[in-house]
C-alpha cells in the first residue's frame, strides 16, 4: 500500500502535468488559426500564376523547358524526396506518420536510387543515418514560414532535378485536413504537371514586354517554389493540429489519472482511519 | 466592345493576396518603365522591376511596394503576380531604414573585396529594395 503522502505528491505532480499540456493545447489552437490562414493566403497566387502561363502556353515551347522534361526515369529512375517533418515532439502520430511512409516508400522501392532531403528535426532524428543519401537538411524552420524558406527548399529540388542528379522530386508531408486529421500526401514536385494549353476563344492578342518565353520560363520556377511553400505552411498547420489533439487527449487522460489516484487515495486514507478506530476500540475493551 | 469603366485588380505574391478590389486607374513600375494602366487598356503581359507602384480608386491613392514579378493586363482586369510585396501602410519604417543601413555596409565589404560575387548581387538587391521601400513609406506618410 502507498503511503498517503506518496499519493498525494503523485497527484500533485500529475496536475502540474495537466496545466502544461492544458496551456500547449490553447497555443497550439490559436497558432493554428493562423497557420490555417496563410494556406489559404497561397491559394490566389498558384490559381492565377496558372492562369497566366496557360494564356501564354500557346505561344511557348513547352516541351523543351527543364522543369517540364519527363525524363524516362520519371516512374523508375533516381529520385528525391522531400520530407517535411516538425522541429518539435509532442504532437502525436504526427512524425511517426511520415517517417513510416517514406520507410514504406524505401522498401518497396529497393531498386531505385532514392536520396533525400530532410526539413525539420524530427525527420533528421528519424531518417538521417538511415545510409541514404541525403540532398539537404533544413531544421530550425522559424515561426513564420516565408517565401524564402519555401525558395531554399525549392533551389536544392531544382538544381539537382535540372543537372539530372534525380529524374523526379516528390514531396511527403501532412495535409492538414481537420483538426482531428491531418492527410499525409505523396506529391510529385518534378517535372511539373504540363501546362495545359488554352483555347483562344476571343482571340486576344497580348502585347509582351519581354518575350513569352521569358516571362514564361521565369514563372516556373514561382510555381513550384509556391507548391513548396503550400507543402510547408500545409504542413506546420497539420503540426499544430496534432499537437492540439495530442494534447487535448493528454490532458483528459490526467484528468482521469487524477480521479483515480483521488479514489485510491481516499480510501488507503479511510483504510487507515477505520484501522485506528478499531486499535483504539480493541484497546478499550481490553 | 464597350470600354469597362473600372479594373479589377488582383495583387498576389505567393504568401498572401495583397489587393484584390476594383480600382480606376494604377501604375506599375515595368521593366522598360513605367505604364499607367486605365480600363480598356490592350492586352498586355509585362514584366515587373523592384519599384514603387500605386493605384487609384476614386479619389483615394494607395501606395504600394512590388518587386521581381509579372503584370497580366486585360481591358477590365489586372493581375500582378509579384515575389515581393506590401502596402505603404504595412511597411515598417524603421526596419526598412536598418535594412538600408546594412545593405550599404555590405556593399562596403564588397568594395574591399572581402565578398564574393554572389553576394554584391544578394547586396545590391536588398539596397534597391530598402531604398524603393522607403520612399514608398514616405509616400504614405505625406499622403495621410
Amino acid at each position: 500500500m502507498p503511503s498517503l503522502i506518496d499519493m498525494r505528491r503523485r497527484i500533485r505532480s500529475v496536475k502540474n502535468t495537466q496545466q502544461i499540456t492544458k496551456a500547449m493545447k490553447m497555443v497550439a489552437a490559436s497558432k493554428l488559426r493562423r497557420a490555417q490562414d496563410r494556406v489559404i493566403g497561397t491559394r490566389p497566387f498558384a490559381i492565377q500564376a496558372r492562369h497566366v502561363l496557360a494564356s501564354i502556353s500557346a505561344r511557348v515551347d513547352q516541351s523543351h523547358h527543364p522543369l517540364l522534361a519527363k525524363r524516362p526515369g520519371v516512374t523508375s529512375g533516381t529520385t528525391m524526396l522531400i520530407v517535411m517533418t516538425s522541429d518539435r515532439g509532442l504532437c502525436g502520430g504526427f512524425n511517426t506518420n511520415i517517417v513510416k511512409a517514406v520507410g514504406k516508400f524505401l522498401r518497396d522501392n529497393k531498386e531505385r536510387e532514392v536520396s533525400l532531403g530532410l526539413v525539420g528535426k524530427k525527420g533528421r532524428a528519424a531518417l538521417g543515418r538511415r545510409g541514404f543519401p541525403i540532398r539537404f537538411e533544413y531544421t530550425g524552420l522559424p515561426k513564420v514560414i516565408g517565401f524564402a524558406e519555401a525558395e531554399s527548399v525549392a533551389e536544392a529540388a531544382i538544381a539537382d532535378f535540372t543537372s539530372a542528379k534525380v529524374d523526379s522530386v516528390h514531396l511527403v508531408y501532412n495535409e492538414f485536413k481537420s483538426v482531428m486529421q491531418q492527410n499525409l500526401i505523396f506529391e510529385q514536385l518534378l517535372p511539373m504537371a504540363p501546362i495545359e494549353v488554352e483555347k483562344k476563344e476571343d482571340g486576344i492578342d497580348y502585347l509582351y514586354e519581354p518575350s513569352p518565353q521569358r516571362i514564361f520560363d521565369e514563372l516556373l520556377p514561382r510555381l513550384v517554389e509556391a507548391q513548396v511553400l503550400r507543402a510547408l505552411l500545409e504542413s506546420s498547420a497539420a503540426e499544430h493540429a496534432a499537437r492540439m489533439t495530442a494534447m487535448d487527449a493528454a490532458t483528459r487522460n490526467s484528468a482521469e489519472m487524477i480521479e483515480g489516484l483521488t479514489l485510491t487515495m481516499n480510501k488507503v486514507r479511510q483504510a487507515a482511519i477505520t484501522r485506528e478506530i478499531i486499535e483504539v476500540v480493541s484497546g478499550a475493551q481490553a | 466592345m464597350a470600354i469597362p469603366s473600372t479594373l479589377r485588380l488582383e495583387f498576389v505574391t505567393p504568401e498572401r493576396e495583397i489587393v484584390h478590389d476594383d480600382v480606376d486607374e494604377l501604375q506599375l513600375p515595368g521593366e522598360e518603365g513605367f505604364l499607367g494602366i486605365l480600363p480598356g487598356h490592350t492586352p498586355m503581359l509585362v514584366g515587373l522591376k523592384v519599384g514603387a507602384m500605386w493605384y487609384r480608386k476614386g479619389a483615394e491613392k494607395f501606395h504600394g511596394f512590388v518587386g521581381f514579378g509579372f503584370a497580366e493586363v486585360l481591358p477590365d482586369r489586372v493581375t500582378i503576380l509579384a515575389r515581393i510585396a506590401e502596402n505603404a501602410d504595412d511597411i515598417d519604417h524603421d526596419r526598412a531604414e536598418a535594412a538600408k543601413r546594412r545593405a550599404e555596409e555590405r556593399l562596403a565589404e564588397v568594395a574591399r573585396g572581402r565578398v564574393s560575387e554572389m553576394d554584391y548581387e544578394r547586396a545590391r538587391i536588398a539596397l534597391l529594395r530598402a531604398i524603393t521601400r522607403l520612399q514608398v513609406s514616405r509616400h504614405a506618410r505625406t499622403r495621410s
